[in-house]
């Protein structure tokens, strides 16, 4: 486990973490959500659990990315609050 | 309101992130989860289950029980997706958009009920979804193939890598997506129809419990896959590698079926018409 990657990408875990509830625009909320995805499927592997990560990486960073896309897709796209 | 959510809220991570302090360190080995079953799992993983893995020979051999319920949760996700979202009803005349193959012109027909002509000439396209490429669509063709390739590689190969039924079946369910996003929903529902999909899902359930249930029959405890060793034909202990697979395949048609599903009903509102 190397210290400065751990740090940047808790870093980018926190901010896409934070980001994806403060976006107005849905799409863009889905989107963030997806790479704070990713960001915890980095955590995962750098941390030794691949099995946890690959299924990180499908299902939530690929899956229900979509998911959301579909359903903003049917819906609106700015929140009302 | 808001204040008083945002104050239990840093409240609440506050005291979560006092609590990681008594955490035990990284990786330590004599923290207590690893010292009462975990060495077990580690040592003798390989001699019961010949399985090299021991992820996958805990998620679907020492915890298979877990894993069924598991994938009993996928299951149910995508019924109660199907109920909540689906329409049956249809309401109101409908418009279509065609467009004809040879000269690239739209028409639109505002009452689809009044179609009678036969319209080989034309090809249907979604009213609100239009654009379409030919460089996505081509890439996604040639590629569907290759990523269904590997979905089943990593279903069989879970023993051995990383992977198995959850992993594998999101990425065969994902190219089916794949293929809805770039051409449109009707492709994919002519080759996977809304029947045969709920079948499959409710089959993949199927195979993980039946296994279980024929472990029962032949006097073992119910998942205890070294039962099967007789009409496998081999021992015991290959036994239960073999039925580590059975029940990933199982893991992995249902939870396949489950996302294309899923998807179906959110991307068509419920109508299976026209979608993303």
């Amino acid at each position: 486990m190397i210290w400065q990657l751990d740090l940047a990408i808790l870093t980018l875990v926190v901010i896409t973490g934070i980001g994806a509830i403060m976006v107005k625009d849905l799409l863009g909320a889905a989107i963030l959500f997806g790479a704070y995805s990713f960001m915890m499927c980095l955590l995962w592997s750098i941390m030794g659990a691949v099995d946890v990560s690959f299924t990180e990486a499908s299902v939530g960073a690929g899956v229900s990315a979509v998911f959301f896309v579909a359903a903003v897709f049917r819906t609106t796209r700015r929140t009302k609050d | 309101m808001k204040i008083i959510g945002l104050f239990i809220v840093i409240l609440t991570g506050a005291l979560l992130v006092y609590a990681t302090v008594d955490f035990p360190p990284w990786g330590d080995p004599a923290s207590p989860a690893s010292t009462h079953l975990s060495p077990h799992y580690i040592e003798k993983s390989m001699e019961e289950t010949s399985v090299p893995n021991i992820v996958t020979a805990v998620l679907a051999d020492y915890r298979g029980f877990d894993t069924m319920f598991e994938t009993a949760v996928i299951f149910a996700a995508g019924v109660a997706c199907f109920f909540i979202l689906r329409a049956l009803r249809r309401e109101g005349p409908e418009q279509r958009l065609y467009r004809h193959t040879l000269t690239d012109m739209t028409i639109r027909i505002k009452d689809a009920s009044k179609i009678s002509a036969d319209l080989d000439e034309f090809e249907r396209i979604d009213t609100l979804w239009t654009p379409r490429d030919l460089i996505v669509t081509t890439v996604c063709r040639l590629l569907i193939p290759f990523i269904q390739l590997f979905a089943l590689y990593v279903i069989a190969h879970g023993h051995h890598s990383p992977g198995g039924g959850f992993q594998g079946g999101v990425i065969l369910g994902a190219s089916f997506i794949l293929l809805a996003i770039s051409h449109d929903l009707r492709t994919t529902l002519k080759r996977m129809r809304e029947k045969m999909n709920g079948l499959l899902c409710a089959t993949g359930v199927f195979i993980y419990a039946g296994t279980g249930a024929l472990c029962l029959l032949f006097g073992f405890n119910f998942l205890d896959y070294s039962a099967l060793a007789s009409i496998l034909h081999v021992d015991p202990v290959t036994a239960r590698s073999h039925g580590i697979l059975i029940v990933e395949i199982g893991v992995g048609i249902a939870v396949m079926a489950t996302m294309i599903w899923i998807y179906n009903n959110l991307a068509s509102s419920g109508k299976y018409d026209e979608g993303l």
